[in-house]
């Protein structure tokens, strides 16, 4: 099949952006979204031209590196799937798509599709460290865990970073990610003692870099690859009230 | 890559100063998500308030007597219905103001707009949130000068609401304004009603479900209540 494509072409940070319209042609149903715009790399670089980049690493929907916008929607037309687990068969021959990279504040764009995500590491970071044993690894069992809450942690640890959720909030907001984030510790006995603390940093530094407030629109779940609930949007905010008015951990004097 | 890198201070330890340097209320109502739940408590005084209002307005169905003994009722409680006004109009006051400082975050955090955007996940009624914010604080005053103080209301009689209530919606136009601004609280309400308790962490598996069906159908039959009483008296079933 024969695709139209718009792109979002930026040389870097500060230079302004435009669409460029590119053909790409003999694009095979069973080709990745990714590897059909590696096809059309190759094509520009025959031709002397400077390829697109896009981000990617895994090719398998598990490391959160690969994301786009795909006529308006976040990882395209797939539901609960990254982009690179996105196969050209969900297109028709003859389709125009425009590929926007993820737009946030605090997502600079560092070239074409390209943007710079660190500030969902830095939320992440914020969180701090789990007070853990270490040396050898203790008996499997010896720490009860309901079945639910292993499973709630499983769904909120599902998410793999990909911002996806920040991209397609008309907010701009971290709270799917960052509430995937908190919930998944919270729900876990390892992170109960640094629990009221590492959910103040966490909201902390979401508010620190720029991202907007969720007023609960839900594109984010519709979007996200992992399908992660908003669900855990709530229990960030109920982590967060705890941690003011019920947990009695001295919050204040602790640095993260 | 390496200029989005370049002098970027320690988030970590910014955030840590953050939350250390500032009184734990500060940080609290400071963030988003405090600043969600003065929405969520304020927004809930409101739901409260509109429950009350649509039942005491139903009894106009009942006859003078009945409505007018309400509010006489009302009126002479003093204090009591002087402490329900502070209490509403500080959180009319407060949701509108919060609502201003989270939108004008939202606003900012996305400099460059997409040039196509797709919704998928959200409704009419949450995308509009802020319109119908801002329409119905607009209408709250008018409504308030045209049937409770009467400096609107052309053939305004003190201490007669039913009287009060026929003859204001006689005028076509007024009950048509009436009607839209209960189709803006509908929208506003089908979203906030819903949204609120997400605000504030309620969402245990046991009634989760439930939040969903039960603010539909508070909206709708609240709605539809206040929607009456304009369509009742244009079409004289209450005269
Ligand atoms: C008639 C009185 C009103 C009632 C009963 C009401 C109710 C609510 C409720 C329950 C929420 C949800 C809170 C949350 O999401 O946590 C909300 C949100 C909101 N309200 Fe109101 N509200 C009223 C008037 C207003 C007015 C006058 C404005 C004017 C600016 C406004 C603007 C907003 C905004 C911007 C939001 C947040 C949007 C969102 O959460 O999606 N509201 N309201
Ligand atoms: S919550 Fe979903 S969309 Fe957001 S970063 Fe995680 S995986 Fe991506
Ligand atoms: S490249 Fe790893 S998820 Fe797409």
């Amino acid at each position: 099949m024969n695709l139209t494509l718009h792109i979002w072409r930026q040389k870097n940070t500060r230079s302004p952006g435009r669409f460029v319209r590119y053909e790409a042609t003999s694009v095979e149903r069973e080709m990745s979204f990714l590897e059909m715009l590696d096809q059309l790399n190759e094509k520009l670089l025959i031709q002397r031209e400077e390829p697109i980049a896009f981000d990617s690493d895994c090719r398998e929907g598990i490391c959160g590196t690969c994301g786009m916008m795909i006529n308006g929607v976040a990882h395209g037309p797939r539901r609960g799937a990254t982009v690179c687990q996105l196969h050209m068969r969900y297109f028709r021959d003859g389709d125009v798509l425009r590929l926007e990279p993820w737009r946030d504040k605090a997502f600079p764009v560092i070239r074409d599709l390209v943007v710079d995500r660190r500030s969902l590491d830095d939320i992440i970071q914020a969180g701090g460290f789990i007070s853990a044993r270490t040396g050898s690894a203790p008996e499997a069992n010896s720490i009860p865990v309901p079945k639910s809450s292993a499973d709630l942690a499983m769904d909120a640890a599902a998410c793999i970073g990909c911002g996806a959720c920040v991209a397609a909030c008309p907010n701009g907001s971290a709270a799917l990610f960052t509430g995937a984030k908190i919930s998944h510790l919270a729900l876990m006995p390892p992170g109960q003692p640094e629990r009221a603390r590492r959910v103040i940093h966490m909201v902390t530094a979401m508010d620190q870099a720029g991202f907007g407030n969720c007023t609960m629109h839900r594109e984010c779940e519709a979007v996200c690859p992992k399908e992660i609930s908003v669900s855990f949007i709530a229990q960030m905010n109920r982590e967060y009230l705890r941690a003011n008015f019920k947990e009695r951990e001295v919050v204040a004097p602790t640095a993260g | 890559m390496k200029e989005a890198v370049a002098d970027r201070e320690s988030p970590v330890a910014a955030t840590a100063a953050n939350t250390r340097s500032r009184h734990w209320l500060v940080v609290f109502f400071g963030s988003t998500v405090g600043k969600k739940v003065v929405m969520a408590l304020t927004g809930a005084v409101g739901v409260g308030f509109i429950l009350l209002h649509v039942s005491l307005n139903l009894l106009v169905y009942a006859g003078p007597a009945t409505i007018n003994g309400a509010d006489k009722f009302l009126k002479s409680t003093g204090g009591w219905l002087w402490l329900a006004r502070a209490i509403l109009l500080g959180a009319v006051v407060l949701h509108i103001v919060t609502a201003y400082q989270l939108s004008r975050m939202s606003l900012g955090s996305r400099p460059v707009k997409y040039q196509q955007w797709e919704p998928v996940g959200s409704t009419f009624a949450s995308r509009t949130m802020r319109w119908s914010g801002v329409l119905l604080a607009l209408f709250i005053p008018l409504h308030v000068l045209h049937l409770a103080t009467g400096a609107l209301h052309p053939h305004f009689v003190p201490e007669n609401v039913y009287r009060n209530v026929v003859s204001g919606f006689r005028v076509w136009y007024i009950s048509v304004l009436y009607i839209f601004a209960m189709c803006l609280l509908a929208l506003h309400l089908y979203h906030g009603a819903w949204s609120m308790f997400q605000s504030l962490g309620f969402n245990h598996p046991r009634y989760a479900g439930w939040i969903r069906p039960v603010a539909t159908t508070f909206t709708i039959v609240v709605v539809l209540g206040f929607i009456s009483i304009p369509v009742a008296v244009l079409l004289g079933a209450i005269s």
